[in-house]
């Protein structure tokens, strides 16, 4: 059995190595031997080739007929422009119907206005409103065209000078709103590829201006110098071409969002050691630091010439509206052409310039303004014992839930709470609610932070007091029993 | 060792092309743009000429600022530098008065080739073609003024707070209520500064994910604004429907990324009323028909146009037939008609208490000066004809005529003129650089200020002369005005057109 299938198989691979190797005697082609393997081999190379010459296939794309856009124009929805109005979006700021004054009348009764940011106590002074008069009665009102094309009025180029006379400058240049000041100076310095070194802390018109600038941005930790040495420290080393583009640091005098002051002294050693610009924002510091009220340079007793661009706006201690900006001649010229909220804008309104001449002028001949300013600020955060009634005044220093997180000097008294609810929506609530009852209850004005959507500072939310020169004692002690009284109520089931 | 030559790095030039319907519109020939551009080269030779020659002279001189690299690169400010100088004196001239109808201008005077300019203490006293006062509220005015002055001592000049602290007062609230009605919507939000209302608006209602298609002359306070929202931009040939449509299509059916067709989160159509560099009208008609076909929101910037024209001075809605509520959003500047200062949007109820809720220019920026808001609503209160008197009404009709006849006159001289009928603002060509100063410095020496304005504010080729009539302007002023212009038009070869024979210009 088992030889007849080896016969069988024996026998089948002879036939099959005979059938192979057989010479094809009929295929010779013109006396070339054709073998069997080459047969193959040609059938193969044909395939290929044929498969090579076909089309791929690609499924096929015709342009979209005008019905066919039609049709997706229609299913395109949008969404609405703004998102649905909830609660806490239909609450309205009180109305004034006096000036914003440290007293003033909300609903016709007559409150205490801690809301306001009028450090020298300027609101209503006698002379600056003399001053605005005439002017009014001069120029009118607006000024009707942009300083390139007949805005620029004699009263600008006077303030100009009269503050750079003031604050110790070559030049400065003048600005129709104090928040345009700094988003228009950035970007007028930085462009596409410069290296900026912000404190996380600044507020919107610095976020703003930042962004517009189209610089590389580096946030360092608020008000923490060795977060910035670090920060300094990892963008220059190494890198051989730091030296050919611009940098700058952007920092606050005082900080809006936090009432923190920026130790100048330390950032222009590491600015001296690192070769970075500094851009400072003095809005809340010019006519409140120092000695006469030149800013924090004077504060820390560094020379002036020492920052490259100092800009402030002029709402605050000035008790007017606009900003400024001020710098050697080279920084103050270049900001005539290319700062787009100086060339493409209206020019401040006359009577405002000669309000910030007088209001210049009543701080240069009055420092005893700034010593009243500092006593109250200490007065409100640290109080006093008070021997004539035998009363511990203690200030803010004791307020249940709330801890003053701003320094010990900021005008700018700022209370966050001791224990967050979790989210800042949250404590914004609560924070609110203690401002509402002490209006409503004790005619305390005063207001707590807000946050724009577009911000993108996550400080933590709290209260903010503005101390004014012209707060008296027994407004400060009302404020402060107001809030200790409030506040112990408000957060009680918080704490 | 080798010594490298000091080569300042290359300037970078600035975009020359025209478009096609722009050339025509402005009478652009090919001679004249040729010798305009010669005219630059020219002075780019120049400049760089001796932009080398100071760098070689600067070799040798220590450096004081080793380690940094210069605030201001050369190549930025080389325009500033070479061209802009030597013809600064015809720009930021000071005035002594008010913006009126005439002006005391300030005579400057420079030592050193017009690099820097002193003031002297003389004026002159010149006719007023430059300033943005349409309705002739810039000086004192009977009505508003004592009201401003009692508001003034009331309020005091500001509030030092932001308008959701303490910066609301009851003027402000009046004011928005005034405007919200004036211009036909159901609520208005106001801000100290227009630029501001632009550059903080526009991100607070479009963010990323959005589109915003604006016309190509849009203003440099939207660009700005469009630039900070974070959302795509887009951009459509100048008041042109049928390429805004053309870009809403594509931009529709293309969708936020190329391959995934992700839908756009909203569109948004930012057009201005009036051009302020060409005085012409936006077509709005048109443009609220394709953005409604659409679905796209559109957005009026009416900063020229907003009580200088339309029959009440309700602006390019009135003008041109428009139902105020076809626009979603209706901004506005209160400094060129009411002589004041500050922006508004108007726009419906929900989107205003959005914006109050979430604007920065709102929740951080110093409210407006009461002072101003208070002279803004008796200036509208002037136009409504609710102070008693028609000399709102009588205001609008003088404006519309003299800007009219000025249009008209300045058209038979033969120079080329920009600007629609019934436009406060109106441009004459000049196209040649040095055109500019000769033009400014002949009409100042004869007492009449006009406003030149060259590259970057217009294009490259298009240098103009613009003029900004007022309803302050009489008959005999506007004469004045046009004999100077027509005299020193001719002087620098600026009457390109033909003139119509002397029988037809018979003034009456």
């Amino acid at each position: 059995m088992a030889s007849a299938v080896m016969n069988m198989t024996t026998a089948a691979l002879d036939w099959v190595s005979v059938a192979f190797d057989a010479p094809l005697a009929r295929a010779v082609v013109f006396g070339v031997h054709i073998d069997g393997h080459l047969v193959v081999e040609v059938l193969l190379i044909a395939v290929i080739l044929f498969q090579l010459t076909r089309k791929s296939y690609k499924p096929p794309k015709k342009p979209l007929t005008e019905k066919e856009i039609d049709d997706l124009c229609e299913e395109w929805v949008p969404e609405p422009l703004h998102p649905s109005i909830s609660e806490d979006m239909k609450a309205e700021p009180p109305t004034l119907e006096s000036a914003a004054g440290p007293h003033t009348i909300i609903d016709g009764k007559e409150v205490v206005n801690f809301a306001s940011a009028n450090y020298l106590g300027l609101i209503g002074n006698e002379k600056i409103i003399d001053s605005c008069v005439s002017s009014l009665e001069k120029y009118g009102v607006g000024s009707c065209g942009p300083r390139g094309f007949y805005g620029t009025i004699d009263v600008h180029l006077d303030c100009e000078e009269r503050i750079a006379k003031f604050m110790g400058t070559p030049d400065s240049i003048l600005y129709s709103y104090g928040i345009s000041t700094i988003f228009s100076v950035i970007p007028a310095f930085c462009k596409k590829g410069d290296i900026i070194v912000a404190d996380e802390g600044v507020h919107w018109g610095v976020q703003n201006g930042l962004h517009l600038s189209r610089s590389t941005i580096v946030y360092f930790k608020h008000n923490d110098m060795k977060s910035l040495e670090n920060t300094l420290e990892k963008l220059t080393r190494g890198n051989k071409q730091a030296e050919k583009i611009r940098r700058y640091i952007v920092v606050e005098a005082v900080y809006q969002n936090s009432g923190q002051i920026a130790p100048l002294d330390e950032i222009i050693q590491l600015k001296e050691k690192y070769h970075f610009r500094v851009i400072l924002d003095e809005s809340h510091s010019f006519g409140v630091l120092g000695n006469s009220g030149r800013g924090l340079a004077e504060y820390y007793g560094v020379p002036v010439e020492k920052i490259d661009i100092i800009t402030a706006g002029m709402g605050n201690a000035l008790a007017t509206d606009g900003g400024f900006c001020t710098g050697s001649v080279r920084v103050v010229d270049h900001q005539r052409l290319s700062s787009s909220g100086y060339v493409f804008s209206a020019s401040l309104p006359p009577y405002l310039a000669s309000a910030a001449i007088s209001a210049v002028n009543y701080l240069e001949g009055n420092p005893s303004v700034l010593t009243s300013l500092r006593s109250n600020i200490a007065l409100l955060c640290k109080g006093e014992f008070c021997d004539k009634l035998h009363n511990a005044f203690a200030g803010l220093s004791d307020v249940p839930g709330l801890t003053i997180a701003s320094h010990p000097l900021s005008p700018i008294v700022f209370l966050k709470l001791k224990k967050s609810t979790g989210s800042s929506k949250g404590d914004l609530e609560l924070l609110n609610n203690i401002a509402d009852r002490m209006l409503k209850e004790d005619s305390v004005f005063i207001v707590s932070t807000k946050r724009s959507v577009l911000d993108k500072c996550r400080l933590p939310v709290g209260i903010r007091l503005f101390v004014s020169a012209g707060h008296s004692e027994s407004d400060i002690q009302k404020v402060s029993d107001s809030l200790r009284r409030v506040a112990a109520t408000t957060l009680a089931e918080h704490l | 060792m080798t010594v490298l030559l000091p080569i300042p790095p290359l300037v970078p030039i600035p975009p020359i092309a025209v478009p096609g319907e722009v050339r025509r519109m402005v009478r652009l020939t090919y001679l004249t743009a040729l010798t305009t551009l010669l005219g630059y080269v020219v002075f780019f030779v120049f400049g760089f000429l001796r932009d080398l020659f100071r760098e070689l002279l600067n070799w040798s001189k220590s450096d004081d600022l080793r380690g940094y690299a210069p605030i201001c690169p050369p190549f930025e400010d080389f325009y500033t530098r070479r061209i802009y100088h030597r013809i600064q004196d015809c720009f930021a001239r000071p005035i002594a008065s008010a913006p009126d109808a005439w002006i005391d201008v300030v005579e400057r005077y420079s030592n050193d080739n017009n690099k820097t300019l002193h003031r002297t203490s003389t004026a002159s006293r010149c006719l007023n073609l430059g300033s943005y006062n349409y309705l002739g509220f810039a000086a004192g005015d009977e009505y508003c003024t004592p009201r401003v002055i009692e508001s003034l001592k009331k309020y005091a000049p500001t509030a030092c707070s932001a308008r959701a602290d303490a910066g609301t007062t009851r003027l402000h609230v009046e004011l928005e209520d005034l405007i919200a009605r004036f211009v036909g919507k159901p609520a208005a939000i106001t801000f100290g500064m227009g630029y501001v209302t632009n550059s903080s608006i526009i991100p607070v209602l479009v963010g990323e994910g959005g589109l915003i298609i604006s016309d190509s002359f849009n203003h440099n306070s939207i660009v700005s604004g469009a630039r900070a929202s974070g959302a795509t931009v887009h951009v459509f040939r100048h008041n042109s429907p049928s390429h805004l449509e053309e870009v809403l299509r594509e931009q529709i059916v293309k969708g936020r990324q190329p391959g995934t067709h992700r839908p756009w989160r909203k569109i948004l159509v930012i057009v201005e009323g009036i051009y302020s560099m060409e005085g012409e009208f936006c077509k709005l008609p048109e443009i609220v028909a394709i953005c409604k076909k659409y679905k796209a929101y559109i957005y009026l910037d009416e900063a020229h146009s907003i009580g200088a024209v339309g029959k009440s001075g309700r602006g390019v809605c009135e003008l041109l037939g428009v139902d105020p509520a076809d626009i979603d959003i209706m901004m506005g500047t209160f400094t060129k008609s009411f002589g004041s200062c500050g922006g508004y949007i108007a726009a419906s109820e929900e989107i205003i208490r959005y914006l109050k809720h979430a604007c920065p220019a709102h929740l951080y920026a110093t409210s407006m000066s009461p002072a101003a808001v208070q002279q803004v609503i008796s200036a509208i209160k002037v136009v409504l004809g609710e102070d008693g008197s028609n000399r709102g009404a009588k205001k609008l009709a003088q404006i519309r005529e003299g800007s009219n006849y000025f249009r008209s006159e300045l058209k038979k001289m033969g120079f080329v003129v920009l600007g629609d009928n019934d436009s406060p603002v109106m441009a004459i060509m000049l196209y040649n650089l040095a055109k500019l100063p000769a033009f400014s410095r002949a009409c100042l020496r004869q007492n009449v200020a006009v406003v030149t304005v060259g590259y970057p504010a217009t294009p490259v080729l298009l240098a103009r002369a613009r003029i900004c009539i007022s309803a302050s302007h009489t008959r005999e002023d506007l004469i004045k005005g046009l004999k100077v212009i027509s005299e020193v038009g001719g002087l620098v070869g600026a009457k390109c057109l033909p003139a119509e024979p002397e029988k037809a210009k018979k003034m009456d």
